[in-house]
């Protein structure tokens, strides 16, 4: 097999992992890929990068190719999401002027727990400013679910800005938010900073939310089906060697590299190992499925994970909800994983769709193998998605 | 619906520089003259974008030297063109602003003119985004892009050659110290030392300056 070159973009972040992790430990090699992996100073420039064909692949936000395929935002490329490169992993934190606020009110805060936060948070009766990183993002999209669920006081009050994750620390030490939504090691930076503090983590909104996922141009996963195969492979290895719990330390350390976080291995490892400090203060929490990367079909992209988003995003900007949910299932490629994974021992879920938020224990589901277990996915709100009764 | 807070005067920690091509009444009635933000840290470099592009028409710009509170300063100005670095993070902001828009605002900010796709890929390549008010006619983009471009160029051009530079710098100092580490061990001339390391790094196929650096490497551990 001839090495080819891929250029592949990302944002440097902890779910960028099972690139990095691809390219460094040889799973890219072993496909006969040599990933060339380039840092991008924003998504959006990452996404452009993309579509303009100055690289191949990209870790993406997964509500960005959907937002495309809805015509919202720039650029118009149309653009696959081969698989999902990790589940969960952001955090919300607040000001220490916020904490401080929720302490006088008497809020008494279970980090893991969306509804008691929500309400701490709502019963502050104030304008809040939350910083999320893009648009079209998990962050957005988790934090609208939350609090449109909760009921603030008065939703015009709530500013949702964009601010890209390396400078969120600094945009509440200015005093520009008061709240952020980002994913790790950022959270971790404004708490070490002594900025922020953090009150929930991502995952106690939605257990299983698709956070990242791999991009690439359609037209290229067509007519480069070997390529999408080979890369796809060595990716998923990555995910495979990341799900193994005793490898924590080595994935922090490698991706504290300059060329990729540039960010102390012992900050990058709370997400990983789940053992969050929240304050400066030093109290730790320990989250369930803080990050994941493959535990119960982890990168397998399901048709209704993209039809949630889309429905979601169909509602925020007064889109047709059916048409939006089927355009963003087309994004999701499961048919791509289904056939590039096939001999890779992947597990394989008998269907492309399930009920988005019924599974509160580790369920064991039909699979080719016959031995897949699916994590909990449920809302905080108890609500269910069935892609299938959208209406 | 996302929405970036409403206007109240320009931001006091905003960092701004305005120009204006004439003296004549404001530009923005003059048809072929256009309203542009710069976003730019760099005050030179900011300065010869603002000449690059007056050479262009009668434009009225505005330099931004601070990323912070980018979108309520757009909101504000209401600019026709927005310029902005490419490796500038705080990119991600204007994208808030496709979707900022009501029904009775001006036509939202979009990506370059999505149209002209070499347009876009040029300016991407130079290292330049540019964010248009929709609508806005290509013939009206196109010549203050291609001076944007152009200028944008020259400034990744300088980089390179900076990068080289030091590069350049950093390995004349290795081999350097590798030449006065085998003149030391092998009490030789410096001409003789450096014709040795470079005959060693031809016969291994490797770099002058690896062989160098392992040549230092060695003698720090063993020193």
């Amino acid at each position: 097999m001839r090495t080819v070159s891929l250029n592949v973009g990302f944002m440097p972040l902890v779910d960028a992992a099972p690139l990095v992790i691809a390219r460094e430990l040889g799973f890219a090699e072993e496909e006969g890929l040599d990933l060339s992996l380039q840092g991008a100073p924003s998504w959006s420039t990452l996404r452009d990068r993309l579509a303009l064909g100055q690289i191949e692949a990209a870790h993406m936000l997964s509500p960005v190719p959907i937002a495309m395929a809805l015509g919202l935002g720039g650029m118009a490329t149309r653009f696959d999401a081969l698989c999902v490169l990790s589940i969960n992993g952001n955090v919300i934190g607040v000001s220490r002027e916020m904490a401080q606020d929720l302490k006088a009110n008497g809020a008494r805060l279970d980090f893991l727990d969306a509804t008691t936060t929500g309400q701490a948070l709502s019963s502050l009766n104030k304008d809040i400013r939350i910083g999320v990183p893009f648009p079209f993002s998990m962050h957005a999209e988790l934090l609208y679910y939350w609090l449109d669920s909760i009921g603030l006081p008065s939703p015009q009050g709530l500013d949702v800005r964009t601010i890209p994750p390396p400078l969120m620390s600094q945009a509440i030490a200015a005093g520009e938010i008061d709240a952020f939504c980002v994913g790790e090691p950022w959270g971790s930076i404004a708490v070490e900073n002594g900025h922020g503090e953090l009150i929930l983590p991502g995952q106690s909104i939605w257990q299983f939310a698709p956070e990242k996922v791999l991009a690439v141009r359609h037209d290229w996963a067509e007519a480069e089906q070997d390529l999408t195969g080979r890369l796809m492979r060595a990716v998923w290895k990555a995910g495979r060697w990341l799900g193994d719990p005793t490898k924590l330390s080595t994935i922090a350390e490698v991706l504290s590299w300059p060329e990729y976080l540039g960010v102390s291995a012992e900050i990058i490892e709370r997400a990983l190992s789940g053992q969050m400090v929240i304050s400066q203060r030093g109290e730790t929490r320990r989250v369930p499925r803080m990050i994941g990367f493959f535990e119960g079909a982890a990168s397998f992209p399901w048709k209704s994970q993209a039809a949630w988003i889309g429905n979601r995003m169909a509602t925020r900007f007064g889109l047709d909800r059916v048409q939006a949910a089927k355009a963003a299932s087309d994004v999701f490629r499961s048919d791509l994983y289904r056939k590039h994974l096939a001999s890779t021992g992947a597990e394989m879920p008998g269907a492309s769709q399930k009920v988005e938020g019924a599974i509160s224990v580790p369920t064991p589901v039909a699979s080719k193998a016959g031995t897949l277990i699916l994590q909990p996915d449920r809302f905080f709100n108890g609500a269910i998605f069935d892609s299938s009764q959208t209406s | 619906m996302l929405h970036c807070s409403k206007p109240s005067g320009p931001p006091r920690h905003l960092a701004l520089v305005s120009y204006r091509a004439n003296k004549r009444g404001k530009n923005r009635a003059v048809p072929e003259s256009l309203s542009i933000i710069i976003v730019e840290q760099d005050k030179d470099r900011a300065e010869a974008i603002v000449d690059s592009i007056l050479e262009t028409g009668a434009h009225e710009i505005r330099v931004l030297s601070e990323p912070t509170g980018l979108a309520r300063f757009v909101a504000e100005f209401d600019p026709d063109i927005v310029l902005v670095d490419v490796a500038n993070p705080s990119r991600d902001t204007l994208e808030e602003l496709a979707l900022a828009s009501s029904p009775l605002d001006r036509p939202v900010a979009m990506f370059v003119d999505r149209s002209d796709d070499s347009l876009t890929k040029a300016a991407i390549d130079a290292g330049v985004s540019a964010y248009v008010v929709d609508g806005l006619r290509a013939d009206r983009i196109k010549p203050v892009m291609d001076a944007a471009i152009a200028r944008f160029h020259v400034f990744q051009r300088m980089r390179t050659e900076l990068e080289a530079t030091k590069r350049a710098l950093e390995e004349r100092k290795i081999i350097d110290r590798a030449k006065g580490i085998v003149m030391r061990n092998r009490g030789i001339g410096e001409d003789e030392a450096y014709a040795l390391i470079r005959k060693t790094a031809m016969d291994q196929g490797k770099k002058l300056v690896d062989v160098a650096q392992a040549l230092v490497t060695a003698a720090e551990l063993l020193s």
